[in-house]
């Protein structure tokens, strides 16, 4: 017997004996011979811990050795307390289900409390859900929801300055949910005010929201002061995507009037593990509650009055509205949700603060050295950004990157075209790895 | 568990000055200049101010509030909460995996593409499906997926626009219809008979050139395998539609039958509940999506793939071979990443330490302890549908209707036996359905306690019917008051 | 006048204008009420068309629009407190219309026929 399975034959034979049938096989007599599988399927034989560990480590040496790391392009790499990873592992969270018996799962509930007390205050609008899958489904949910919350309008603006690998995700949804999406043009690497101007004069009446980045994906802070006036005056909603950990530093959508704020949590301390899990944030005002997609917890009192925390406005969820839901997610990214609490429990607001500034210190200065033989510049010169930035290479980029990992298991940044790399820095970069990155550049034809 | 509620939040162990994590080297960073004024945070954020100690023994004692596999015996029905192994936790960690970017080149991932690789072969073998895709992020998104393929095939054929009804059984979970809904189809619901298994004579009618899919579980929502399914699939097959498996119930069948050669053509997996990647308290979990020869150029980007030689007829280098792919006729994405790769690592570190002998197992012990428990308790709860079932049953409540005890109160009074309750009030088809899923992991003693439980309760409720109907009494907190929460919602610290 | 729509709807007509509730026998299907979800003034309903849902705890339910017409008043108390749903259901209707077709009422159900139905559906 496999050992996961606590059956002795002697259980089995008796439990076979209850269930009044002779062998395992009789309690599948209702399935046609037909389908029956003829033959174990063809994968490995049972393998102990340290086989699977030798598997697994097998594969590893695999890839690169990758310790330092400047790509971003909304995923970046932070430093992850050690007291995170080891309270995340407790298995009283990990093993738990979704939690709809309150009485005996205070403890996720009570986090998830945490979690949208965080986000909303980070995001400065006054709720949360409890979370998306990742930024780009968080995207496109809150783009659906913008239009399920508004009657009879069914176009959405999305600038064009949205992460590509967003975009996507927000193209798909759209399409099969039967949304059209028109893309607002960029100017100098920023969205176009003017742009968007003219399409809500024109089609105003048929706008259900304008879909904004910042930063964007070129790492540019966007100035959106004064759009939200200009959707709502045509009823549309601003939603704005955002990198969480940014907002520490950066004008909140909260504070620029947006109606809902979505994007990537991964910042706030979630290992890049090679995509995922990562973890979708969903924000948004009190008038539009009722519309979020996915889980929320609200505070209660139990029947001796203690204070206690349930799942709540379940009615908008797909297991009661069923094809009226406001979205089909169930399971969501849940104990991404601790992951981040804890993280901003412990690093608080003065520590996202420094470290938002210690990765501008180091892009700076990556900007800086980069640049200062003349073979790269900066893409868009002259607009702001925080960590991250385009650069465009007199170099070839492949050469450069295989270089970086191949001589010094560096990460340089990520590749956009042959001649031009997003590159990012956070705290966990020093200028000794920026001064590597830059001979290596310098060796790059 | 720790009986005694823990109660406080974070926000209320908050001192001004503490803190709990600093980076050096960071601390000295100012913030550059020329970002200008009116780009930056206008409104200083307020977080929690709690030092390492204090914050550990806060989310300790918070845990001790929960109940999760490792503490007890979860019956949920539909939720496979199966034993997670500890080592695909420590697979899941490997710090080589934990520290790879997304964008990293595949010459320089491929042993994370390899991982991923052979996880979406064995799926294939289990699955009896040509492709799979792990990128979707949940079993809801999985459906999505699947419904995209379909739609995506559907439209290859010119007949995308006409065909844009689901078929989904009556007693199917909310998810379905809801996916549906997502993917711009109208759902039709077709008829179950008694025993939660589709009316074909029902099915038939509904079967026109206006369908893209069905949807169904094998075996239902009652744990009953759909018998009719070689029918069921000729059927729809002949009306040029395709046939979805909803992988919610896979696990009984492990060893057994394989959808694909039920005859279904799309299906997902949820990793967290066959594959044991803990459900988290609601996630991480993964959806994979199967399809049979001929839709996998469906699936979404991106791909990962793996080449002997290059499309023009090159040997590949042996440290290349792993690759990433777009392509134009996939349906788009639904993931900007390859989805929750660590959960996927999990799930391939649980088939590695089965085996195929373990795996070709693990349904029938699942099926057995059901039926196990099934046959120890129809005798005093009331068992709708008699006959074979699999990893999961359903009870309508307790034989005895006398006693005014409902399902919900013998729910209740399970926690305090120290047990997760089952699922409730699922499937529709019964006023007080108790479903029950055991899985094979749980040891003949802990079944006996469980049942010795259930007995006790029935026995309770014919003796003394207000212990049960006010349950729970031993838990941190009591009967929660749902409709206050949903009348005058307090989502935030903020707003308490 | 009142009339009933085989969703459990009512509408109450007074002159021109017809006052949109939920019948007794629905909020007793639904439970306590939590939420109602209301369009706004001067939307234009459409028999047939939902113009709204109600919640409870553990359900909801579209609200189907028994006549057509242009929203002229919306009964704001309900946003304070939906439980007067509960309370008076014939007392607080959600919207008022104004009436596009008065004929729209025909097929619908007075009173008496109403219960029978309910009776039959129970």
């Amino acid at each position: 017997m496999n050992r996961y399975f606590p059956h002795t034959p002697d259980d089995i034979s008796e439990m076979l004996a209850r269930c009044g049938v002779r062998q395992l096989d009789d309690l599948y007599a209702d399935v046609p011979e037909s389908l029956r599988l003829k033959e174990p399927y063809r994968l490995p034989a049972e393998m102990d811990e340290y086989a699977v560990r030798r598997f697994f480590d097998s594969l590893a040496d695999k890839n690169s050795r990758i310790r330092t790391c400047f790509a971003g392009a909304g995923f970046y790499d932070h430093a992850v307390p050690a007291a995170v990873r080891s309270l995340a592992a407790r298995s009283e969270f990990l093993t738990a289900y979704t939690p709809y018996q309150p009485e005996i799962s205070q403890g996720t509930l009570q986090y998830i409390f945490e979690y949208q007390t965080m986000m909303a205050r980070l995001t400065g609008l006054e709720v949360s859900n409890a979370s998306m899958y990742d930024g780009a489904t968080a995207t496109a949910e809150a783009v659906m929801m913008a239009v399920a919350s508004q009657r009879k309008r069914n176009l959405v603006l999305v600038s064009a300055t949205l992460n590509p690998a967003v975009r996507q995700v927000v193209d798909t949804y759209a399409r099969y949910h039967g949304i059209c999406l028109v893309t607002v043009p960029e100017e100098n690497g920023v969205t176009s005010r003017k742009e968007i101007a003219a399409l809500l004069e024109a089609r105003g009446k048929e706008i259900a929201a304008v879909v904004v980045p910042s930063p964007n994906y070129y790492g540019i802070i966007e100035d959106h002061e004064g759009l939200a006036d200009l959707c709502h005056a045509s009823k549309a909603l601003l939603i704005v995507n955002c990198i969480a950990a940014d907002l520490a530093t950066l004008r909140t959508p909260g504070e620029l009037g947006a109606d809902i704020a979505c994007g990537d949590a991964q910042s706030l301390g979630i290992p890049l593990s090679f995509g995922g899990p990562y973890l979708g944030f969903l924000c948004c005002t009190k008038a539009l509650m009722r519309k979020m997609p996915g889980r929320i917890v609200g505070a209660t009192v139990d029947s001796e009055g203690r204070r206690c925390f349930v799942l709540t406005l379940q009615a908008r969820e797909q297991h009661i509205r069923r094809e009226k839901a406001t979205s089909n997610i169930c399971s969501n990214q849940g104990l991404m949700t601790l992951w981040v609490t804890i993280y901003m429990s412990l690093v608080g607001a003065e520590g996202l603060r420094e470290i938002n500034a210690a990765g501008a210190s180091t892009a700076r200065y990556l900007l800086e050295k980069m640049t200062s033989d003349g073979r790269a510049r900066l893409r868009y010169p002259g607009q702001p950004f925080l960590n991250e930035f385009l650069l465009e290479t007199v170099f070839n980029v492949d050469t450069f990157i295989a270089r970086c990992i191949q001589d010094a298991g560096i990460l340089p940044g990520v590749k956009i075209d042959s001649n031009t790399i997003l590159m990012a820095a956070t705290e966990l970069q020093s200028r000794e790895d920026v001064d590597r990155v830059f001979e290596i550049a310098t060796t790059c034809v | 568990m720790n009986r005694k509620v823990y109660g406080k939040l974070i926000f209320e162990l908050s001192r001004k000055g503490r803190r709990g994590f600093r980076i050096h080297a960071a601390g000295q960073a100012q913030l550059p200049a020329g970002i200008p004024a009116n780009l930056l945070r206008q409104e200083p954020l307020e977080l929690p101010e709690t030092d390492e100690p204090t914050v550990v023994r806060h989310y300790t004692n918070m845990s001790t509030n929960n109940f999760g596999v490792d503490t007890g015996f979860y019956p949920l029905g539909s939720c496979t909460m199966k034993y997670n192994p500890k080592i695909n936790d420590e697979m899941a960690a490997h710090s080589v995996f934990a520290g790879l970017h997304p964008s990293t080149p595949t010459y320089a991932a491929q042993g994370a593409l390899e991982l991923y690789w052979t996880l979406q072969k064995a799926l294939c073998e289990i699955g009896g499906m040509e492709e799979f895709t792990l990128n979707p992020f949940a079993g809801a998104q999985g459906e999505l997926t699947g419904l995209m393929v379909i739609r995506a095939w559907h439209f290859s054929r010119g007949e995308g626009e006409k065909r844009r009804k689901v078929i989904v059984p009556d007693s199917a979970h909310g998810t379905n219809p809801a996916s549906a809904a997502v993917c711009g189809l109208e759902v039709v619901e077709v008829k179950s008979r008694e025993d939660g298994t589709v009316d074909v004579a029902d099915l038939v009618p509904l079967l026109d050139d206006t369908v893209a899919a069905m949807m169904l579980t094998n075996p239902n929502t009652l744990g009953i395998f759909e018998k009719n399914i070689p029918e069921i699939a000729r059927l729809v097959h002949e009306a040029g539609a395709l046939l979805y498996y909803d992988g919610a119930n896979l696990n009984p069948m492990l060893g057994v039958a394989r959808p694909g050669d039920m005859g279904f053509d799309v299906m997902h997996i949820n990793l967290h509940k066959t594959f044991s990647t803990p459900h988290g308290g609601g996630g991480p979990g993964a959806g994979p999506v199967g399809v049979r020869k001929g839709l996998e150029k469906f699936l979404p980007n991106p791909r990962v793939v793996k080449r002997s030689v290059t499309p023009d007829g090159f040997p590949v280098d042996k440290n290349r071979r792993y690759g990433i792919e777009y392509s134009p006729s996939a349906l788009g994405s639904v993931s900007a990443t390859l989805g929750n790769f660590a959960v996927q690592a999990r799930a391939l570190a649980y088939i590695l330490s089965f085996g195929s002998e373990g795996l070709m197992e693990a349904g029938k012990l699942a099926t057995l302890n059901a039926t196990y428990i099934k046959d120890s308790l129809k005798d005093v709860y009331l068992l709708p549908i008699e006959g074979l079932s699999k990893h999961e049953f359903v009870f309508d409540g307790l034989k005895d209707k006398s006693t005014g005890v409902t399902t919900l109160n013998i729910a209740k009074r399970l926690l305090d036996h120290g047990y997760h309750a089952p699922t409730i009030y699922f499937p529709l088809l019964f006023h007080e359905s108790l479903m029950i899923e055991p899985t094979e992991t749980e040891s003949r003693e802990t079944l006996d306690e469980f049942i010795g439980a259930m007995r006790e309760i029935a026995r309770e409720a014919a003796e003394d019917p207000e212990t049960v109907k006010t349950a729970p009494h031993l838990t941190p907190v009591t009967r929660p008051d749902d409709t206050a929460a949903a009348l005058n919602p307090v989502l935030t610290y903020d707003m308490l | 006048m009142i009339y009933y729509s085989k969703t459990h709807e009512y509408v109450r007509v007074e002159g021109d204008k017809g006052y949109i509730g939920i019948s007794d026998y629905a909020q007793k299907q639904l439970g306590n009420v939590v939420y109602v979800d209301m369009p706004d003034l001067g939307d234009e309903l459409e028999k047939g068309e939902d113009f709204g849902a109600i919640e409870s705890v553990k359900a909801a339910s579209d609200l189907i629009a028994p006549v057509s017409g242009e929203v002229v008043e919306i009964n704001e108390a309900l946003s304070e407190n939906p439980r007067l749903v509960n309370a008076d259901p014939m007392a607080n209707w959600i919207v008022a219309v104004a009436m596009s077709d008065p004929a729209e009422t025909d097929d619908l159900m007075d009173q008496e026929a109403y219960d029978a139905y309910c009776a039959e559906n129970h």
